[in-house]
C-alpha cells in the first residue's frame, strides 16, 4: 500500500500515551475505590465486594493463598480505577490550560446612555453589552454589535495566526477567554457567566458531566446481566461441591466469580467513552455529547458542503473562450482590466491566468489614473472599467447579456453555447464585453479536493451516502459531483431545503450528520444526529450543533464519523475479548478445585498448572494484569480502517475472539511458572 | 443389514424429509399466521369464546391473553385431575394427588410434560381431553408468542402485534390437528394402538398378562408434532405402543423435529427476507448435527468393563432401535422441548448424559420447542448481533432494528431465567435433605439426576433422567416452580421485545451493517449460543458428568 492512500483513509490517529500517566494517576484511583463511585459499575462492584470478603477470610483465616488472591482481588480493582483515572487525567491537563485562559477578567459595562463603568467579568449577563479594546481579553461569549477586530484565539484552538470578527454576518461571533489584538468592538454577550464556551469545554474535557451514552447503558446491562448469571452459577455450585465432598471456601468461590465475570470489559468501558471524546479533542473536535460521538459511528448520510469540503474554497479561472472573430489576446487583456480592481478570490485568479497563460504583465489599478473603476453589486452582478473609451465589463452571463443589449449589441448564438457548455461542465461562464462586442467568456472552475473521491469510494464501502450541498444550479452541481464522487447532490440549496433534506433521510431510518457555520445552518445542525459547527461560525451555529470543529475544517466529518465507529469497535472488540478469557479460566480453577475429590479432573488441567492453589492465584493475577495491558488499547482505540463490515468483523474476530481465548492460556501458564515458586502456594 | 448401516440410512432418511419439507410447510405456516381470512369452524369458535378475531393487540393485551389462557388451563386441567374418577372413562382409576395434580397440570400447560406420575395411573378421559388437548394449545401458545415476535421484527412504527386468540386457534385448526390426525393414522397402521381396552398376553414364560391399553396413536402424535413428550405410558416412546418398529421411530422423530426445523422458514417469509431464516436454521442445523453426533460417539465409547462387552452403552436402551438410533432420539428430545425418550437417560454415560443435559442447558434453540425454539435462537441472535454489531462500528441493528438499552435488558432478561432456576433449584435440592432423599445414586451421578430434573422442568423440557423419585412436595412444587417461571417469564420478556422492535422505524440496510445471513453470522451465533451455555453450566457439569465420566 502507498503511503497516500494510508493518509487517505480515515484512519484514526491515536492519542498519546505515557507508561508514566499511571503512576501519576494511582491516587485518583485509588479514591475511586469509594463504593458510592463503584456502584456504577456493576461489574467492579462484585470485585470490590469480592475483595471485602476475601479480606475478611484471610484475616479470619490467614494464609498465603488467602492473602494473595485477596491483595489481587483488590489489584484488579485499582487497576479498573486506575483505566478511569488515566483517561480523565488526560483531559484534566487539557482543562488546567483552559482555565488558564479563563482569568477572572474585567469588562467595561456599556449602559444604555453610553456611559461606561467596570464590572467583573463573571457579573455580566445576557444582553449586556461590553467594549473590547486591542489588548483586552474578551469577558465573555457574545456577538460583535459594532465593529471589527483582529483576535487572538489561541487559548481555545491553539492556532496562533489571529482571526478578524466583525459585526454582522456569519463572523460575529467572539469567546470569552480570547484576546483583542486591534482595533475597538463593542460585544453583546449571549452566555450567562459559567455556561460559556469555554466553561463548557473545561468540563467536557473534564468529563465532569460526563453520562453514559445509550450504547453504553446497554452493554452495561448486558455485563451486568452476565454478572449475575455467574453469581448464581458460582453461589449454586457451593451446595452442589458440599454434596460433592469437595467443599469450597468463600475465597475460592470468590476468585472463581472474578475470573468469570467480564472485568477486562467492565474495568475499561468507561475509560474507552472518555477516550473516544478525548481523541476528538486531539482532532480539535469539541463533541458536546458522548451521544454525538457514538452517532456519528451510526451516520448513514453525510451533507458535505460543496465549498471547502468537496471544492477548494474558491473557484479559480481555468481557461478563456474567446467569441468567433475575437482574438483571445484581445479577451485576455479585456478580462485582466476587467479584474483588476475586483479583489476576490475569483477575480485575482482571472488576472493570474492571464498572466501564466498569456504573458500579460500585471497591471496595477494605480497605472490607470483616468479610468473609472465599476465595483460588482448584488444588483448589476458584474464590474469592470471605464477607461480610454472603452466601456469592459464582466460578469454573470444573464446581466452582460442584458448590458449588451442595452448598449445597442446582439449576442450570438456561439457565446451562449459556450456559456451553456461551461455551466454543463460544473464550471462558472463569466461572459466579458467590451461595450456593444462580447469578446468571450471566462470559464471559472471548481477545483475538487485531491484525493476525495477515494475518501467517498471508501466511505461507500463502508455504506455511508454522501451528498453535497450547494448553492449552485443543477447543472453546475451535478458535474461537480460527478467529479467528486459523491451519491447525490442538493443544489440550488436554501436552508428550508437542508432542512427538510435530513428529515427525510431521518424518516428513513438514516442518522445523517453535517456541517455549519451560518446562523441560518442553525436549524439543519439542530436537527442532524451529528452537527458539527464551524468554530468560525456564530453562535447561534455552535449553540445548535453538537460538536465544535475548532479547526473550521469542514473536512473533518470524515474523521469524526471513523472515530465514531473506532470507539464502538473498541468496545465490541473488549467484550468479545473478555468473554472468550473465561473459557482458559475454567480449564485453571474448576480442575484445581475439585481434583482432589475427582482425580480424574487432572485431564482437564490441560496446562498443567503447578497446583490447585497457583493454578486459582494464577487465573486472578492474569484477570488483573490483562486490565492493565489493555489500557492503552482502550484509551487508543482498536486500530480502524475502512472497510465493509464483513471484513471489519472477521479482522476483529480473529484478534480479539481468538486472541482472547489463545492469549489466557498462555498467560497463565506463564505466570504459574513463576507463582507455583512461592511458598505455601505451590 | 447391520445396526450401523440402518443407523446411517435412517438418519440420512430424516435429514432428507426435513430437508425437503422446512420450505413448503414454513411457507405454508407464515400464510396461517398472516392470512387475514377466518374459517367458518374459527369465527364459531371465536364466537362461542367471545373474542373480536379482528382486534390487533397491544404488546401487553397479547401479553394478558396468553397468560389468562395458561392460568386458566392449568385451573381447568388441574380441577380435572383432581375428579378424574367421577368423570366418564376413568377406568377405575383414582385421582391425583393435590401437589402431583398441580405438578401436572403446571407440566403439561408449560409445554413441559414433566411426569412425576406413570401414565397407566390415569384414566382415558383425564388422557385424551386432559393431556392431549393441552399437548395442542401449549403447542400453539408457543407457536403465538413466536410469531409475534416475527410480526415485532417484521412490523415498523406500531404498538400492534396481531391477535393471540387468532393466532392460537390457527395454530391448532390449521397447523397442529390435521397433521397430528394423520400421523396419528400413520402411527396406527404401522402398530401403535388406538383402542379403550387392555390386552392379556401370553408371556414368554408360559403365563399370562394383562397389558394395560387406551387411545395412544392419537396422543402420539401430538406428543411429538408439539414437542410436549408426555408419554401415554411411563416408558414414553421406548414403550412397545407408543413406538413399535424402528420406522414409527423415525416417524416420531421427524415429527418432533418438523415444526422447529420449519419455523425458521416461517420467520424468514414473515420478515420478507428468506435469507434470515435460513441463517437460523443452518445455525439450529449445526447444533443439532455437532450435539447428535457427540452423544452417538459417547453411547458407541467402549469404556468400562460391560461397555467393552456389549460394544456400546446398551443399557437402557431398546434392541429394537439400537444405540444410534436411541442416541439421535436422546440428542434430538432434549434439543427441542419435547422431552419423550425411547431410552432410559440415566443409563446413558456419563458423557452422553452431560451431553443431554447441555443440550437442554443451550436453552432448547436447535431447533428447540415449537415457536419457544425459535424465539429463544432470535434472542440469543440479538445478543450476538449486539457484541458483533460493535466491532464493525455501528450501534447493533438486527433486520434493521436498533439494540438498544430496552432490547438487550430484555434479551439479558430471557438469558437469565432459565440457568438461575435451574442452578437455584438444584443447589436448594443438594442443599435440602427434602432433595437429597429422592436421589437414587450416590456420587457424581446422583447429583447428575437433580440437575437433569431442574434443567428438564425449567427449559421446559420435560424428558427426565430417572433415577429421581420425583412424586415428593419437594420435587412436585419445586418443579412446577421452576417450569412455571421457565415458560411464562421468558414470554413476558419475549412479548414486550416484540413491543418495542414493533414500534421502531427500520433502518435501511447498508454496506456498513452487520449481515445476518452470511455463514459469518452463522458461526458466531452458534459459538455464542454454545459459549454462553458452556459457561453458565459447566461448573455444576463438572461435579456432576463430567467428574463421572473423567473418573
Amino acid at each position: 500500500m502507498s503511503t497516500v492512500s494510508v493518509q487517505d483513509a480515515p484512519q484514526v490517529k491515536s492519542g498519546a500515551f505515557s507508561p508514566a500517566s499511571l503512576l501519576t494517576s494511582l491516587p485518583a484511583a485509588l479514591r475511586k475505590l469509594d463504593p458510592r463511585n463503584m456502584v456504577k459499575t456493576p461489574v467492579m462492584f462484585v470485585v470490590l465486594v469480592g475483595s471485602i470478603v476475601t479480606t475478611v477470610a484471610a484475616l479470619l483465616t490467614p494464609s498465603v493463598f488467602a492473602w494473595s488472591i485477596a491483595v489481587w482481588l483488590w489489584l484488579t480493582v485499582i487497576f479498573a480505577n486506575l483505566a478511569d483515572a488515566v483517561a480523565e487525567g488526560r483531559g484534566k491537563a487539557q482543562a488546567a490550560s483552559l482555565r488558564a485562559a479563563k482569568r477572572d477578567s474585567m469588562a467595561r459595562l456599556l449602559a444604555a446612555d453610553g456611559t461606561i463603568s467596570e464590572v467583573r467579568g463573571v457579573d455580566l449577563h445576557i444582553g449586556d453589552r461590553v467594549v473590547c479594546e486591542a489588548g483586552d481579553v474578551i469577558p465573555g461569549d457574545g456577538d460583535i454589535v459594532e465593529g471589527l477586530a483582529s483576535i487572538d484565539e489561541s487559548a481555545i484552538t491553539g492556532e496562533s495566526a489571529p482571526v478578524i470578527r466583525e459585526s454582522g454576518g456569519d463572523r460575529c461571533a467572539v469567546t470569552g477567554g480570547t484576546k483583542v489584538l486591534s482595533d475597538r468592538i463593542v460585544i453583546s454577550i449571549t452566555a450567562e457567566p459559567g455556561s460559556t464556551f469555554i466553561d463548557r469545554m473545561i468540563a467536557l474535557v473534564e468529563g465532569s458531566d460526563r453520562r453514559k451514552t445509550p450504547n453504553e447503558i446497554a452493554l452495561n446491562i448486558l455485563l451486568a446481566s452476565l454478572t449475575i448469571v455467574f453469581l448464581v452459577a458460582v453461589t449454586a455450585l457451593a451446595p452442589l461441591a458440599n454434596y460433592s465432598d469437595a467443599p469450597t471456601s468463600l475465597v475460592v468461590l470468590s476468585a472463581l466469580l472474578v475470573c468469570l465475570i467480564p472485568t477486562t470489559i467492565g474495568a475499561l468501558l468507561s475509560a474507552i467513552g472518555i477516550a473516544g471524546m478525548d481523541r476528538l479533542v486531539q482532532h480539535n473536535v469539541l463533541a458536546l455529547s458522548g451521544r454525538a460521538v457514538e452517532a456519528a459511528g451510526d451516520v448513514s448520510t453525510l451533507l458535505l458542503d460543496k465549498t471547502g469540503t468537496i471544492t477548494l474554497g474558491n473557484r479559480q479561472a481555468h481557461e478563456l473562450v474567446p467569441a468567433p472573430g475575437v482574438d483571445i489576446i484581445e479577451l485576455a487583456h479585456a478580462a485582466q482590466l476587467a479584474s483588476l480592481a475586483d479583489t476576490t478570490p475569483e477575480g485575482r485568479s482571472v488576472v493570474v491566468l492571464c498572466k501564466e497563460q498569456f504573458g500579460l504583465r500585471a497591471q496595477e489599478v494605480q497605472d490607470f489614473t483616468d479610468a473609472q473603476w465599476i465595483g460588482f453589486t448584488a444588483q448589476t452582478r458584474m464590474s469592470g472599467v471605464d477607461h480610454d473609451g472603452h466601456q469592459v465589463r464582466k460578469g454573470a452571463a444573464g446581466s452582460v447579456f442584458a448590458w449588451v443589449a442595452e448598449q445597442g449589441g446582439t449576442v450570438g448564438t456561439e457565446v451562449v453555447n459556450d456559456v451553456d457548455a461551461i455551466s454543463a461542465a460544473g464550471g462558472t461562464p463569466l461572459v466579458v464585453a467590451d461595450g456593444q462586442r462580447v469578446l468571450g467568456v471566462i470559464y471559472l472552475k471548481d477545483i475538487v479536493k485531491e484525493g476525495i473521491a477515494e475518501r467517498f469510494a471508501q466511505l461507500r464501502r463502508m455504506g455511508i451516502r454522501t451528498v453535497m450541498v450547494t448553492g449552485d444550479n443543477p447543472a453546475t452541481a451535478r458535474a461537480i459531483a460527478e467529479e467528486a464522487g459523491v451519491d447525490d447532490v442538493l443544489a440550488e440549496a436554501t436552508p428550508e431545503d437542508k432542512l427538510a433534506l435530513i428529515k427525510k433521510e431521518q424518516a428513513g431510518g438514516r442518522l445523517v450528520a453535517m456541517t455549519g457555520d451560518g446562523t441560518n445552518d442553525a436549524p439543519a445542525l439542530a436537527q442532524a444526529d451529528v452537527g458539527v459547527a464551524m468554530s468560525t461560525g456564530t453562535s447561534a451555529a455552535k449553540e445548535a450543533g453538537n460538536m465544535v470543529d475548532l479547526d473550521s475544517n469542514p473536512t473533518k466529518l470524515l474523521d469524526v464519523v471513523a472515530i465514531g465507529k473506532q470507539l464502538l469497535i473498541t468496545r465490541g472488540s473488549l467484550t468479545t475479548f473478555s468473554i472468550a478469557n473465561d473459557v482458559a479460566k475454567y480449564f485453571a480453577i474448576l480442575p484445581a478445585m475439585f481434583v482432589v475429590v475427582f482425580p480424574g479432573l487432572e485431564t482437564l488441567n490441560i496446562m498443567r498448572l503447578g497446583s490447585s492453589n497457583s493454578a486459582i492465584l494464577s487465573a486472578v493475577i492474569f484477570n488483573a494484569l490483562v486490565i492493565v495491558a489493555l489500557i492503552p488499547l482502550a484509551l487508543r482505540g482498536v486500530r480502524y480502517r475502512a472497510s465493509t463490515s464483513a471484513q471489519l468483523l472477521s479482522r476483529n474476530l480473529l484478534i480479539y475472539g481468538l486472541g482472547g481465548l489463545v492469549a489466557p492460556f498462555i498467560g497463565i501458564k506463564l505466570i504459574d511458572l513463576v507463582v507455583s515458586q512461592i511458598p505455601g502456594i505451590g | 443389514m447391520t445396526g450401523w448401516l440402518a443407523a446411517a440410512l435412517s438418519i440420512f432418511a430424516l435429514v432428507v424429509v426435513l430437508a425437503a419439507i422446512h420450505v413448503p410447510f414454513g411457507d405454508y405456516m407464515a400464510r396461517v399466521y398472516s392470512s387475514t381470512h377466518h374459517s367458518r369452524l374459527e369465527r364459531v369458535t371465536y364466537r362461542v369464546v367471545g373474542v373480536d378475531p379482528d382486534a390487533d393487540q397491544r404488546w401487553p393485551v397479547y401479553l394478558r391473553s396468553v397468560l389468562i389462557f395458561s392460568v386458566l388451563s392449568v385451573v381447568a386441567l388441574y380441577a380435572m385431575l383432581r375428579l378424574a374418577p367421577m368423570l366418564p372413562l376413568a377406568n377405575g382409576k383414582d385421582a391425583m394427588l393435590p401437589m402431583q395434580s398441580l405438578n401436572t397440570a403446571i407440566s403439561f400447560v408449560t409445554n413441559t410434560n414433566w411426569q412425576s406420575y406413570s401414565g397407566e395411573s390415569l384414566g382415558y378421559l383425564v388422557q385424551m381431553a386432559g393431556l392431549a388437548v393441552q399437548n395442542f394449545w401449549s403447542a400453539a401458545v408457543g407457536m403465538a408468542v413466536v410469531v409475534a415476535l416475527i410480526r415485532g421484527l417484521a412490523r415498523t412504527n406500531t404498538d400492534r402485534l396481531g391477535n393471540f386468540w387468532v393466532d392460537l386457534v390457527r395454530g391448532v385448526y390449521r397447523i397442529l390437528l390435521p397433521i397430528a390426525f394423520v400421523f396419528a393414522v400413520v402411527l396406527m397402521v404401522f402398530g401403535v394402538i388406538q383402542n379403550f381396552s387392555d390386552t392379556t398376553v401370553a408371556t414368554l414364560g408360559g403365563g399370562e398378562q394383562l397389558l394395560p391399553g387406551g387411545p395412544v396413536a392419537s396422543q402420539e402424535a401430538i406428543k411429538d408434532l408439539g414437542t410436549n413428550g408426555g408419554g401415554f405410558f411411563n416408558a414414553n416412546s421406548a414403550h412397545p405402543f407408543e413406538n413399535p418398529t424402528p420406522l414409527t421411530n423415525l416417524i416420531e422423530i421427524l415429527l418432533l423435529l418438523a415444526i422447529p426445523f420449519s419455523l425458521p422458514r416461517t420467520f424468514g417469509r414473515m420478515v420478507g427476507q428468506v435469507r434470515q431464516g435460513f441463517a437460523i436454521l443452518a445455525t439450529m442445523t449445526i447444533l443439532w448435527a455437532i450435539s447428535v453426533s457427540l452423544t452417538v460417539a459417547a453411547e458407541n465409547a467402549h469404556a468400562g468393563v460391560a461397555l467393552q462387552a456389549a460394544g456400546a452403552a446398551t443399557e437402557g436402551k431398546e434392541l429394537r432401535f439400537g444405540v444410534p438410533m436411541s442416541a439421535v432420539f436422546g440428542a434430538s428430545t432434549t434439543l427441542t422441548s419435547t422431552g419423550s425418550v425411547n431410552s432410559m437417560h440415566d443409563s446413558y454415560t456419563p458423557f452422553g448424559g452431560g451431553m443431554l443435559i447441555f443440550n437442554m442447558g443451550l436453552g432448547e434453540v436447535a431447533p428447540g420447542g415449537v415457536g419457544s425454539g425459535l424465539y429463544g435462537m432470535l434472542v440469543l441472535a440479538i445478543v450476538t448481533v449486539f457484541i458483533s454489531g460493535l466491532m464493525v462500528g455501528r450501534t447493533p441493528e438486527y433486520l434493521g432494528k436498533k439494540l438498544g438499552a430496552r432490547q438487550i435488558k430484555l434479551a439479558s432478561l430471557y438469558i437469565l431465567v432459565t440457568p438461575t432456576l435451574a442452578l437455584v433449584g438444584t443447589g436448594i435440592a443438594m442443599a435440602t435433605e427434602a432433595g437429597r432423599s429422592s436421589m437414587l445414586n450416590s456420587g457424581p451421578h446422583g447429583l447428575s439426576e437433580v440437575l437433569y430434573a431442574f434443567t428438564s422442568a425449567s427449559n421446559n423440557n420435560g424428558s427426565a433422567f430417572a433415577g429421581l423419585s420425583a412424586n415428593t412436595d419437594f420435587y412436585n412444587i419445586g418443579l412446577a416452580v421452576a417450569m412455571f417461571l421457565g415458560r411464562f417469564l421468558p414470554i413476558i420478556f419475549v412479548l414486550a421485545l416484540a413491543g418495542s422492535l414493533a414500534s421502531q422505524a427500520k433502518v435501511p440496510e447498508t454496506d456498513g451493517t452487520l449481515p445476518t445471513h452470511r455463514p459469518q453470522f452463522v458461526g458466531l451465533l452458534a459459538v455464542v449460543t454454545v459459549v454462553l451455555a458452556g459457561l453458565v453450566y459447566l461448573p455444576a457439569l463438572a461435579l456432576g458428568p463430567i467428574a463421572e465420566g473423567l473418573s
